[in-house]
């Protein structure tokens, strides 16, 4: 076989099944949401965003990503800065700081339970302070801010060893010599982080942010461990439509929605941390 | 402007509170991340009396009464046997079909490759367990419908972005010059691969395989979605969530977290190489 068919005959593989798992399933959930009965209406975008359900919804989605990405990409930096100057035992604490990348979401949102529910560790904690002399139930509706804390705490927990992993491999790239040079001109640690750091990862953190931020409108099994009803997010209400109420369409077309919010922020975040054309570590 | 001259005391005291700072947030982070883990075992290890009691020890009991429970628990071994399926379908069926594109990106320059690219790049910024939707309305047709096979098919597209680039990235860690040198010595470009690429890569794939496993074991959306007799752990968990008692979430949540662990330990090494070129 020649040279110059090899590549498409490699990629063969991979562009079929892309097609047909993910191109094709999106054209169908692109007609399924648009055919309400004959032909392409907006009828079913209609009824799932005049349900009562969808503005809270809707709201509880965008509050959370709102609450934990920038916690996240602080939490992140600060550890990916961290683990950068360590000289001793840098792979054991990458070891630790990575462990939750590997877990699922429905687990980490059963470890808060552990700590959240009205029997659990915090209860425990409170009371063996003499804080409190009986259990509170943090998630039931008299709590909503529990609720939302402790979701929010969950997905912070879970969700930020992705960025950290990515923003570490992006620090490892920039070259040594920009922060000697730095420090030669007598610039601080904090300085340095700001003009040399910062700008030369911006790569990085495109990847690290538009990842957790489409990861964070799919926000699910944490909800469904921790808030169950009481806190219905876009993802939950999509399953309900789907699994509870049987109706397809309206599933598809919230989808389609989640789908446009994640590709605006895409967007947002491709157009506010661009790299300057032509500029390269 | 003027300094007050530091005496090299003052110097060592602030860089040894600078130190002092330094180590303890680092243990800190540590602790944020493994008291939950710790208190997820607590509850694992305890009876399940203790688990439901108040308030909770501190320290486990060591008593595998809620394990027992959560394997006795009706279809909770079939739902942990069907997750090892398809989680292993998942992980052959991403390496095999998404290792030969890594190679072909890192050796090649075709025509195509950009798009090639940007479509790889594009289901990563996509809610892909969406896809689950209309995919159940094609597998009831095609009677693929509640089978861990159909299910094994959308956990791959999860996994095959990701195979693709970290595949990339390890081939483009092997320098093409060893390739040309056996060429040179007569072997064929395929022989070349298996005795002189295959070796070298075998960890890199094995440690990406792990990933795609993972990334199957831990979905919990398209599984509860697409499945009902042969539902995943995930899946038999999240849809038992309202009515199960805590012990048994506990330990399901355990076991859930169990590969992990594991799984982060075998491919801590490759992790960031991973991440590093799939940022570009």
């Amino acid at each position: 076989m020649s040279t110059r068919y090899l590549p498409y005959v490699l990629i063969l593989p991979t562009l079929v099944f892309l097609c047909a798992f993910f191109l094709y399933p999106f054209a169908l959930v692109t007609g399924q949401a648009f055919g309400g009965g004959d032909g392409f209406s907006l009828e079913t975008f209609r009824e799932v965003t005049s349900y009562w359900k969808f503005p809270i919804s809707l709201q509880n989605t965008m509050l959370l990503a709102a609450a934990v990405v920038p916690v996240q990409l602080a939490l992140a930096l600060l550890m990916a800065t961290m683990v950068n100057r360590m000289k001793k035992g840098r792979d054991l604490v990458l070891y630790v700081w990575t462990i939750p990348l590997g877990i699922s979401d429905l687990a980490a949102g059963i470890i808060w339970l552990a700590i959240f529910e009205q029997s659990g560790f915090l209860n425990s904690m409170m009371l063996g302070l003499g804080v409190i002399d009986r259990p509170t139930a943090f998630l039931s509706y008299q709590h909503p801010g529990m609720i939302f804390l402790a979701i929010a705490l969950a997905e912070i927990w879970r969700a930020t060893a992705i960025m950290l992993v990515i923003l570490v491999a992006g620090i490892g790239l920039i070259p040594k010599e920009y922060y000697e040079a730095a420090e030669v001109f007598g610039a601080s640690p904090w300085q340095r982080f700001l003009k040399v750091t910062l700008p030369l990862l911006r790569p990085s953190l495109q990847t690290a942010l538009i990842l957790r931020v489409v990861l964070a409108f799919e926000v699910f099994a944490v909800v469904a461990a921790l808030g169950g009803t009481i806190f219905p997010v876009l993802m939950g209400e999509i399953y309900a439509y789907q699994f509870d109420l049987q109706n397809g369409g309206a599933a598809a077309a919230l989808a389609l929605i989640v789908l446009g919010i994640s590709i605006v922020f895409t967007l947002i975040i491709l157009r506010v941390l661009r790299v300057p054309k032509g500029a390269t570590i | 402007m003027t300094h007050a001259p530091i005496t090299p005391e003052a110097a060592l005291s602030v860089r040894r509170t600078g130190r002092i700072v330094y180590v303890t947030a680092v243990v800190l982070l540590c602790a944020w991340v493994l008291v939950p883990l710790y208190f997820l075992v607590i509850n694992t290890l305890s009876a399940p009396a203790t688990v439901n009691s108040f308030p909770k020890p501190f320290f486990p009991e060591f008593d595998l009464g809620s394990l027992r429970f959560f394997a006795g628990f009706g279809g909770m071994l079939d739902a942990l046997k069907n997750s090892i399926i398809v989680a292993s379908m998942t992980m052959v069926m991403a390496i095999v079909i998404g290792a030969p594109a890594g190679y072909a990106l890192s050796r090649f320059e075709f025509r195509g490759k950009e798009m090639f690219r940007v479509l790889i790049l594009l289901t990563r910024a996509f809610p892909l367990p969406l896809l689950a939707l209309p995919l159940a309305v094609m597998f009831i047709r095609t009677g693929l419908d509640d089978t861990t096979f159909g299910l094994a098919l959308v956990h791959t597209t999860l996994a095959i972005p990701f195979a693709v680039l970290i595949t990339y990235s390890l081939f483009s860690g092997i320098p093409v010059e060893l390739e040309e040198a056996a060429w040179t010595l007569g072997c064929t470009r395929f022989q070349a691969f298996v005795k002189v690429v295959l070796p070298l890569i075998l960890p890199g794939i094995t440690a990406s395989a792990i990933f795609a496993f993972v990334i199957s074991w831990n979905e919990v959306f398209a599984a509860a979605v697409l499945t009902i007799q042969s539902r995943t752990l995930t899946a038999f968990l999240l849809q038992t969530l309202g009515e199960s008692p805590m012990h048994l979430k506990f330990a399901g949540g355990f076991i859930l977290v169990v590969p992990a662990l594991i799984f982060i330990f075998a491919v801590r090494k490759y992790l960031f190489a991973m991440w590093g070129i799939a940022n570009r």
